[in-house]
């Protein structure tokens, strides 16, 4: 224990003592988390929208200035056909073009049923859904005003469904609430991996570890020397951008966070040591974070921060099973937004364990005193 | 003082890299007390040699013990009566002297009364209290490698190996270390050093002679210029090495 | 010449002898693009709900079956009281929950009107207004198939055409930013950490000292990267054509000649970061941080400039990928020319004399 205590109080006045290393402990992670979690956002904030007016009368002058009125909406006007419109939407000025055509009004009010057309520009699917669902229904309003008065009898009889929906957790339905947590996770995972896994290969590449390896320190006494103060570190940068995520985001902080930094140092204790372990099998600090490098953007990408991952095939499903951040990105927004108990997610903290476990257990056997 | 209680055993030590032999069928004994050096070329096997009996490496074949403990199954053991000290600098440089003090103390589990005594005697000796909280990094050369070589015996082990210690410092350094060296045997410390300056040699009690991953020579300085007729023992590495 | 050559062939060995840069040279962009490709995506497929039925009637169970078939939704609970509801959701059993009230049928036959409460897990927005939307256009659909005697509705139809991505697939989206993300990883970061290792063990001082010219150091270094990153160039649009059948509509030539002024860019940006970094940390530091990750978040790649807010927006307009990509996109999907290009190619081509002309100044002051 007394072996351990050193170990710790030499990391530690290391670690201070790296005026470089400071902020990219605690500034970097938190000025990326106010970035990210802005830029990464499928809501729509404005949509670019050409508008062709063939029919050029009061009905369509009423709907042009119906949507122009939506703030949703930057709209473009003045063009004379829709070639100029489709111009636009290759040019990517628009997102949207909305064609009225010739007969609009007259068919509006002699048929009660007209039609316009609308051009998307649909590389990104998302986007191009979300924004034409957000003209159809202006356009539906518009129709609702104009036709609400001369409603014929037999179109009362249509049957429909009428659904009412509730959205818990995040009725606004606000982004943020779900990709800040998400980021942090990132963040703390970046933090760790790299600089504890860095930490151990500076040691070889500097020849220290020699130093270290003719001592009577025991193996495991060395790896949770490198462990913990990094534990410590990710569990303060854990805090710092929760506190900035509420003061930014108004984040809901609805479960216990006793219970978020319980199950945080579990996941940060198999982080590490998964890094720890990659320096053990690493000569420089080169290979070491290409290595750390590659298996987090898989990692990342695979753990249903950005897309969800009901979505994945059932085989990407099944790698999941052992990606670390799959387990925690889910602990930390069940906990955060939806007030999880432990009970809630025994499962994900069970799997976390047994990983933390395994992987700490095998950077110790990896870790050779003797070569 | 030298005794002829053996601290160090070698029977025929093998050390293969691939097809490469590092070290071939060696065999010697270090007594209590003594210096002795380990003289040879570049590239002739030493550092593997020392690194196998500091228990950094392991051997391909072959009967060791160190300090009274097997090489194979008791390397921790082993740890705890040695001192080491590599042919690169290895203490940390972004910690100050007074930092690496403790800290290499504490790792060899020295009672914090003992280590604080210890380094007191050290700093003075070494002429070196002013500079208690200066960055390692900060230090001339020699320093940093007297600085090593105490830490290296802080702990009063039995053995201390010395992997060129002297390596790129100046003469006058050089004899000062050698000076430390001596005191540590005084202390009943038994050194194992390498070296390919040949002037050291002449301090060692007993030298072997390395070449090619073999030993080719092994006896007190005085006998080898006896028995080669040389003047000194860059005479007598030339002519072996013919 | 002859020296040149030989300066190239020990580059080249260096990169072919370490199997861990190969791997991060070839194993990134693939496995990027398989996940990109296979794994990611924003639909909403097998979610799991729960439905409580009060009305177990012909009309419920049909519509219930009706949302299993659609193969978006599978059922994962039944509870039988409300209190149930919330932990459902913590524990994340289930993304939403389907209520159909007493007498479902009955009210929707006799007073054409019935009702369905939803309630989703919104901690996930997306997904939950997915998810929202899919009901109830499954929901629409259905009364639409039971009492298919109704008559056309009232009101101003929409007829929306999907220009340039038809089946709205990902692929289309994912392609084009994909080859400038990996085009700035293999040509910017990878030849700023070379150059800097470089410089950091010494062997930057032996060659300057040597016959060759600076400007030959530069570009024995930098020419496998160039070679690397064109092939993968190729290797994501041949991929992109024959597996996700992204087309080429535009011209190829056009194509390729913005993929080499980009590779070009990235290069003069990896030797910039070199010209800053004194060791290869600081150079990876700088790359992971100031170039991947506003190449992959604030470009465009995945998430629309325009949904970022003004400050972000702004600042994405300094970063290269975002200009790429939109060439990319349209010239691949849009079948647009230098006509409609040219904007941005420019600002390609000032931002690279921009990093260059830095680069070399920062490399005389070092020189002197």
């Amino acid at each position: 224990m007394r072996t351990l205590f050193y170990i710790l109080q030499k990391e530690f006045t290391q670690i201070f003592r790296n005026k470089s290393m400071l902020p990219i402990i605690f500034v970097m992670p938190l000025v990326q988390m106010l970035i990210l979690v802005f830029a990464a956002t499928n809501e729509l904030k404005q949509v670019d929208l050409a508008l062709v007016d063939y029919d050029h009368s009061a009905s369509s002058r009423n709907l042009i200035h119906e949507i122009s009125g939506n703030p949703f909406f930057k709209v473009v006007t003045g063009l004379n056909n829709s070639q100029e419109a489709e111009d636009l939407l290759m040019r990517n000025k628009v997102n949207l073009a909305l064609v009225i055509p010739k007969e609009f009004d007259k068919e509006l009010t002699t048929l009660k049923r007209t039609e316009v057309q609308v051009l998307v520009d649909a590389i990104n699917g998302n986007a191009a859904q979300l924004s034409l669902a957000y003209l159809s229904n202006v356009i539906g309003a518009y129709s609702q005003k104009v036709l609400i008065k001369p409603i014929k009898p037999e179109f009362r009889q249509a049957k429909t469904i009428e659904i009412k929906s509730t959205y818990w957790f995040n009725p606004e339905l606000n982004y943020k609430f779900y990709m800040a947590p998400g980021i942090l996770v990132v963040l703390i995972t970046v933090v760790g991996m790299l600089l504890g896994g860095m930490n151990l290969v500076r040691e070889k590449e500097l020849g220290t570890i020699e130093q270290i390896n003719v001592t009577p320190i025991k193996k495991w006494q060395f790896i949770a020397g490198k462990l913990l103060p990094f534990l410590i570190i990710g569990l303060f940068d854990l805090a710092f951008g929760l506190l900035l995520a509420k003061l930014a985001f108004n984040i809901p902080l609805r479960g216990s966070l006793l219970l978020l930094f319980s199950l945080a140092a579990v996941y940060l204790i198999l982080v590490l040591s998964w890094g720890l372990f990659i320096s053990t099998i690493s000569d420089t600090q080169q290979q070491a974070t290409f290595v750390s490098f590659f298996s987090l953007i898989v990692f990342i990408l695979m753990s249903g921060l950005f897309t969800p991952v009901e979505s994945m095939p059932q085989w990407a499903q099944n790698l999941d099973f052992i990606n670390p951040l799959f387990y925690f990105v889910k602990i930390m927004r069940s906990v955060l937004l939806k007030g999880s108990n432990f009970i809630d997610i025994v499962n994900e903290f069970a799997a976390l364990s047994a990983f933390a476990i395994s992987m700490f257990s095998l950077a110790i056997f990896r870790y050779r005193k003797t070569s | 003082m030298i005794s002829n209680e053996a601290v160090i055993t070698v029977k025929n030590m093998m050390k293969r890299f691939g097809t490469f032999v590092a070290n071939d069928n060696l065999n010697f004994e270090v007594y209590k007390g003594e210096i002795f050096g380990f003289i040879g070329a570049n590239g002739a096997g030493k550092t593997t040699a020392i690194r196998i009996l500091c228990g950094l490496s392991t051997p391909t074949s072959g009967e060791m013990s160190v300090a009274g403990y097997d090489i194979y199954h008791q390397t921790e053991k082993i740890k705890k009566n040695i001192g080491y000290m590599s042919q690169k600098f290895s203490l940390y440089e972004d910690l100050t002297v007074a930092e690496n003090i403790r800290f290499f103390g504490g790792v060899y589990g020295m009672k914090i009364s003992d280590r604080k005594a210890r380094t007191e005697e050290m700093l003075e000796r070494l002429d070196l209290m002013a500079f208690k909280n200066r960055k390692i990094g900060d230090l001339p050369l020699g320093w940093k490698q007297k600085l090593a070589f105490s830490i290296a015996i802080l702990h009063n082990p039995k053995i201390v190996f010395l992997d060129e210690p002297t390596g790129g410092v100046d003469p006058i350094t050089r004899r000062q270390f050698w000076n430390l060296i001596y005191e540590a045997v005084q202390k009943g410390i038994t050194v194992f050093v390498t070296t390919h300056y040949m002037d050291e040699a002449e301090y060692c009690d007993r030298v072997s002679i390395m070449s090619e991953g073999r030993i080719v020579a092994l006896d007190t300085p005085e006998n080898l210029k006896k028995q080669y007729n040389a003047i000194n023992m860059d005479e007598v590495f030339l002519k072996i090495a013919r | 010449m002859k020296r040149f050559l030989a300066f190239l062939r020990k580059e080249f060995l260096h990169i072919f002898r370490d199997p861990r840069t190969l791997v991060i040279l070839f194993g990134i962009p693939i496995a990027q693009l398989l996940l990109f490709g296979f794994v990611l995506t924003n639909e909403v497929r097998n979610v799991k709900i729960a439905v409580v039925d009060h009305s177990r009637d012909y009309l419920s169970i049909r519509l219930t079956q009706q949302l299993v078939s659609s193969g978006f939704f599978q059922v994962a609970a039944t509870p039988t009281s409300e209190s149930e509801y919330e932990g459902l959701f913590r524990s994340g059993k289930v993304k939403e929950i389907v209520i159909f009230e007493p007498n479902f049928a009955s009210r929707l036959v006799n007073e054409n009107k019935a009702d369905i409460q939803l309630i989703a897990d919104a901690s996930e927005p997306n997904t939950a207004q997915l998810v929202v939307n899919y009901t109830t256009a499954i929901t629409n659909n259905f009364v639409k198939t039971e009492f298919r005697k109704e008559q056309k509705q009232p009101g101003i139809n929409i007829k929306a055409r999907m220009l340039f991505n038809e089946d709205m697939l990902d692929s289309y989206n994912f392609i084009p930013g994909l080859i400038a993300v990996i085009l700035m990883l293999i040509s910017a970061m990878m030849t700023a950490i070379t150059i800097t290792r470089e410089k950091e063990s010494g062997t930057m001082e032996i060659l300057l000292a040597s016959p060759l010219k600076p400007i030959q150091i530069i570009l024995g270094k930098v020419t496998p990267y160039m070679i690397l990153s064109i092939v993968n160039a190729l290797v994501v649009l041949l991929i992109g054509y024959f597996v996700f059948n992204v087309p080429i509509i535009g011209s190829l030539a056009l194509l390729l000649a913005e993929i080499l002024l980009f590779i070009f860019l990235a290069l003069s940006l990896g030797i910039l970061i070199s010209t800053f970094a004194t060791n290869q940390v600081t150079a990876l530091a700088i790359s992971g941080f100031v170039l991947m990750l506003p190449s992959i978040l604030l470009s465009g790649f995945i998430f629309p400039v325009k949904n970022m807010p003004a400050p972000l927006e702004f600042i994405s307009n300094f970063i290269p990928p975002r200009w790429f990509i939109e060439i990319n996109r349209t010239v691949m999907l849009k079948g647009g020319g230098l006509a409609e290009v040219w904007p941005n190619t420019l600002i390609l081509l000032g931002m690279s004399a921009l990093f260059i002309a830095i680069s070399i100044r920062k490399f005389k002051i070092r020189l002197q």
